[in-house]
């Protein structure tokens, strides 16, 4: 059921373009990660301009890392990350949206979580999800297990309840008179240890 | 200072020992430096706390936020066209490229066609907001290592920009130009021509620019080799744009995923290799030049035509409909009380906007409002990158790398 009109090329009308090879990729998916791959959104069938891959929380670094490196996927650019709240039961869905540099192709993974769980983080993977990690725990208060660092990082680490929930009013003003101190446990450690 | 320190130095043998003796310069004499979020060598409110050896950094951590606004949360309360304004205020150095990339955005889930002048306009838009950015983080940075000169010439053609901006639009900065499906206002008549010869007079300038500052002995001390970021660890962290493409990423949305009309356009992607400071003002020269190219191209083909689509929907009923006519009036007071509702459905839609990937991920649930508004902002990915590559280098180096990367607090902060 696709309810949009057709995607106009002049936005990147990326569908036609991809099919077969995300139709082989989504089938390869299926075969190796049978009982981690809970559902898969294709372009064709809902409006989304990629497909959409729903894995297990359990298994999400195991997929994530064969979509990273094996050969015919190769997505080794993580975009973006960043979470929903659906108020429904599993309540956070948290969106991974992947690009491969060789082929352009795009795709994006999603991990439903429930309220007050955690998921695993993907920081061995990508150095580059600490933050947004870290802004999703900040902004739906998702807790990433194994995360290196994992504090507020937009609002103030004194904050009180997460501001992105569907439940946060838009008007929840925190007003905290003294700037946060300098936290010398965060200097801590050998140099140069994460280069 | 603590108070054991001793700085009996003594004779100059013992200097060149200290330089080879980095654990320990001065016993126990490590120093915590706070920079920001208020500090000159800052690009806006950010802060770094670093733990300093001597004048060497040996570990650091980053802050940010100081100017959040709470623009997600924003684009989920207010409906798409109300949102137009918020994004002129990501990355406020190039405020068109935002509006452009965001009108796409939600163009592509309504499934609307934007008119062809409309596209060309709006391409002209982006690559004057690429330029006037691209001129800002190189003169800036160099202002940082104190070539001033070479910052006031690219701030007078960008001040000229400006000006044809506001031709456009009326605003300077703050720009607000597109609407979901079409543009404010068309180009007022000889507005191409005008740009056009702005493009001849800036590649003069740029020319003399580069004279001026690329083979500069001091110049080439103060950044070759400074803030080095190779290929593999821009992959790691997620580098995009003129940063990456320094470091060898052969990478352009424009060239690679091509939105508008950028595939009937030549232009060169420039891509270096050391993925130092001097390397990503290089790339960024470079870039501009290719820029102007692609304005003069885009003015040669911009033809009189509609700029709104017609897609009722979306497009703001003429004033004369709404003075004159009860439908009209309706329509004008539906669209701006209650908005237009976008169908069901999402898309992460990208553009390569001056620092890199600039993308909105938008889910719609229907509704005249966005269910969730998700704005990736190159600038978080960079400064991200800045405690990794500054570790080890001088605090100096560390303000060299900063205005290279260009973080604008704006579109980290959202």
């Amino acid at each position: 059921m696709d309810i949009r009109t057709p995607v106009p090329e002049i936005y990147g009308g990326i569908r036609d373009q991809y099919r077969d090879l995300w139709n082989k990729q989504i089938e390869t998916l299926k075969g190796k990660f049978a009982s981690s791959i809970e559902d898969v959104l294709h372009p064709d069938q809902y409006p989304t301009d990629v497909p959409i891959i729903y894995v297990n929380k359990a298994s999400i670094v195991e997929v994530l890392k064969f979509i990273k490196e094996a050969s015919g996927f190769d997505y080794h650019f993580l975009a973006d990350l960043t979470a929903t709240d659906e108020e429904v039961s599993p309540r956070f869905e948290i969106v991974y949206q992947l690009l491969c540099q060789a082929t352009r192709a795009r795709i994006r993974v999603k991990v439903r979580v429930e309220e007050n769980a955690s998921i695993p983080t993907i920081v061995s993977l990508w150095p580059a999800a600490n933050w947004p990690e870290r802004e999703v725990y900040d902004m739906f208060g998702v807790q990433f297990e194994g995360h290196p660092d994992l504090r507020r990082i937009l609002m103030d680490e004194r904050w009180v309840g997460h501001p992105l929930r569907k439940d946060y009013p838009l008007r929840g003003y925190q007003i905290f008179p003294e700037p946060m101190p300098v936290q010398a446990h965060l200097l801590e450690g050998s140099p140069n240890a994460e280069k | 200072m603590q108070k054991n320190n001793q700085f009996n130095l003594g004779p100059a043998e013992q200097h060149y020992h200290i330089e080879h003796d980095p654990d320990d310069l001065w016993s126990d004499s490590r120093v915590i430096v706070n920079v920001g979020p208020t500090h000159p060598a800052m690009h806006g409110a950010l802060r770094m706390v670093a733990k300093m050896n001597g004048e060497t950094i040996e570990k650091s951590y980053c802050e940010f936020g100081f100017t959040h606004r709470a623009k997600e949360k924003l684009g989920e309360n207010r409906t798409y066209h109300q949102f137009v304004v918020y994004t002129d205020r990501l990355n406020y150095c190039s405020a068109l490229l935002n509006n452009v990339t965001y009108a796409m955005s939600v163009e592509r889930l309504l499934g609307v066609q934007v008119p062809e002048r409309a596209t060309w306009i709006r391409m002209i838009c982006a690559e004057l907001a690429r330029i006037i950015d691209h001129f800002i983080c190189i003169g800036i940075s160099a202002v940082d290592l104190g070539a001033f000169s070479f910052f006031l010439y690219g701030f007078h053609q960008r001040e000229e920009a400006y000006t044809l901006i506001e031709r456009l639009c009326g605003a300077r900065l703050t720009t607000s130009y597109t609407r979901i499906g079409g543009l404010m206002y068309d180009a007022p008549e000889g507005w191409e021509k005008d740009v056009k010869s702005w493009t001849e007079r800036t590649l003069k300038v740029l020319t003399e620019m580069d004279n001026l500052l690329t083979g500069n002995k001091i110049w080439h001390q103060r950044t070759k080799g400074v803030g080095v970021f190779n290929k593999e660890d821009c992959l790691k962290y997620s580098f995009t744009g003129p940063s990456a493409r320094a470091a060898g990423i052969d990478f352009d949305l424009r060239r690679d995923q091509p939105m508008m009309f950028y595939k009937d356009i030549e232009f060169d992607v420039p891509v270096a290799q050391n993925g130092d400071v001097f390397d990503r003002y290089l790339v960024r020269l470079e870039e501009i030049k290719q820029s102007l190219a692609i304005i003069r191209q885009c003015c040669d083909r911009l033809k009189p035509g509609p700029i709104w689509s017609e897609d009722k929907r979306v497009r703001i009923p003429e004033k004369e409909l709404v003075h004159n006519s009860m439908e009209g009036l309706i329509h004008h007071f539906k669209f701006f009380m209650t908005g237009f509702d976008v169908p069901q459905g999402e898309a992460y839609t990208t553009m390569e906007a001056a620092n890199g990937e600039l993308g909105f991920y938008i889910v719609s649930k229907g509704g005249p409002k966005a269910h969730r508004m998700r704005i990736r902002g190159p600038s978080v990915y960079h400064f991200q990158a800045l405690s990794p590559m500054a570790e080890g280098e001088k605090l100096a180096d560390m303000v060299a790398t900063l205005g290279s990367i260009n973080v604008i607090a704006g579109e980290l902060d959202r």
